[in-house]
């Protein structure tokens, strides 16, 4: 049952490698967006302080955007989608396992770097690290919902924007509590309990949510 | 033994078949034929369980398809009119992914085998997207050199090949019959299948 996963996973990183220009644009994307506000407000160490957790998480779900629509418009494009859904496996699986590479490839490097874009917002050292964790327990979850918009918009003419129109809906709980883990660090309450409902979305998120867009890509291959 | 009772496909506002009903036994080929939009691809859809069929059934080895689910994928290999090859990938790495993702036993001997047969030979480490649309289509077929699994579902497979290629196929899908296995084609070409039993349907 997991052979099918890896392998899948194993196919999504390498056609990653060997188009590294796709993960670079959606990083390079997340850091310009994120320093252009300490630019745009001026260096005021307290106000950039409060909106550190705000920016970093909206810049971080528009990162993940820009990837979702080639999530499964490739593999539709070429037929090998046709063939994932005729393997001998049930399509949930195959799913995970992409919701997986694409998290690899697009929600960790943003969890990597966004500690260094954290330090232009004067963030302290406590709020750093909770700052790396939450975005490293949240975006597996954005990966996942993103899996189900991507299924049902899939082979729509002009589906990137109805895209961003159903999923940035869905993604209201990960900022909220992806934000607030670390505002609450800042403000001397601790973010743990915000860090265990992001845990907690995840899990959900990552576990059913294949499900659901496997229905909905059975819909688009009929 | 594939049997189909009394489909019926409608797509858009249009009935496309109704009616339709045959019974595949081993060893034998089913040619499907008929004019551009007359249903073939969506039959093919419906025999490898993509398309639900609006009315009818279709079985396979007595029982329902859609009941058996991963029971009947296991035993069918579809090639559609997409070559299904990441253009990404070189040949030999879309053939290992391909076997890997469809839970099959290929190792690489066998696959560098199977795309010298497929006159690759030389190509295998060269990325698909430098391959001509022919070359793209013989990647595509390497995969049913190795394939073992009896009933083959083949979407217009001599499309942009040459003619030694098309007798190459031709002689593929005739051991593959010989084999007791079963497939079912669309082509418009006429291609001289040396073995098995051909039966033809006509459809629209």
């Amino acid at each position: 049952m997991f052979k099918i996963v890896t392998a899948v996973i194993g196919r999504d990183l390498k056609l990653a490698m060997r188009r590294q220009a796709d993960i670079v644009s959606a990083l390079f994307f997340f850091i310009i967006v994120v320093s252009l506000f300490p630019l745009g407000i001026g260096p005021e160490p307290d106000l950039l302080r409060k909106l550190a957790p705000g920016v970093l998480w909206v810049a971080a779900l528009l990162a993940t955007m820009l990837s979702l629509p080639r999530l499964f418009a490739d593999d539709h494009r070429d037929g090998t989608l046709e063939q994932l859904a005729l393997a001998p496996h049930p399509l949930g699986l195959v799913v995970t396992g992409k919701v997986i590479a694409h998290w690899l490839v697009s929600g960790l490097p943003l969890a990597l770097i966004a500690p260094v874009l954290g330090i232009q917002f004067d963030l302290s050292a406590d709020a750093l690290v909770v700052l790396t964790f939450a975005i490293l327990l949240g975006t597996p979850a954005l990966s996942g919902i993103g899996a189900i918009g991507a299924a049902l918009t899939l082979g729509l003419r002009g589906g990137g924007v109805l895209l961003s129109l159903l999923v940035l809906p869905l993604y209201i709980p990960v900022l909220i509590f992806g934000a607030g883990a670390v505002d609450a660090t800042v403000s001397g309450l601790g973010g743990e309990g915000h860090l265990s409902l992001l845990a907690a979305i995840t899990f959900a998120s990552v576990g059913f949510a294949p499900w659901a867009s496997a229905a909905a890509l059975k819909i688009a291959l009929e | 033994m594939l049997e189909a009772d009394n489909l019926e496909c409608v797509r858009g506002e249009r009935r496309l078949f109704a009616g339709l009903g045959f019974r595949l036994e081993a060893g034998e080929l089913l040619n499907l034929q008929g004019r551009n939009g007359s249903g073939k691809t969506s039959l093919l859809r419906m025999l490898i369980g993509l398309l639900p069929p609006e009315a009818g059934e279709i079985r396979w080895k007595g029982a329902p398809i859609k009941a058996q689910g991963e029971d009947f994928r296991a035993d069918l290999c579809y090639l559609g009119h997409l070559n299904a090859i990441k253009e990404e990938l070189t040949p030999l790495e879309n053939l290992l992914a391909a076997a890997r993702l469809a839970d099959e036993e290929l190792s690489e001997d066998d696959a560098l085998d199977a795309l010298e047969q497929v006159g690759l030979a030389g190509r295998e480490d060269l990325a698909c997207k430098y391959l001509s649309q022919g070359q793209k289509r013989r990647v595509a077929l390497a995969r049913l050199v190795k394939e073992k699994r009896p009933l083959w579902i083949l979407d217009e497979p001599f499309v942009a090949l040459d003619t030694v290629a098309v007798d190459w196929l031709a002689g593929i899908i005739s051991g593959h019959l010989q084999r007791g296995g079963m497939a079912v084609m669309t082509t418009h070409q006429l291609v001289n299948i040396p073995a098995g039993t051909i039966r033809e349907l006509r459809l629209g």
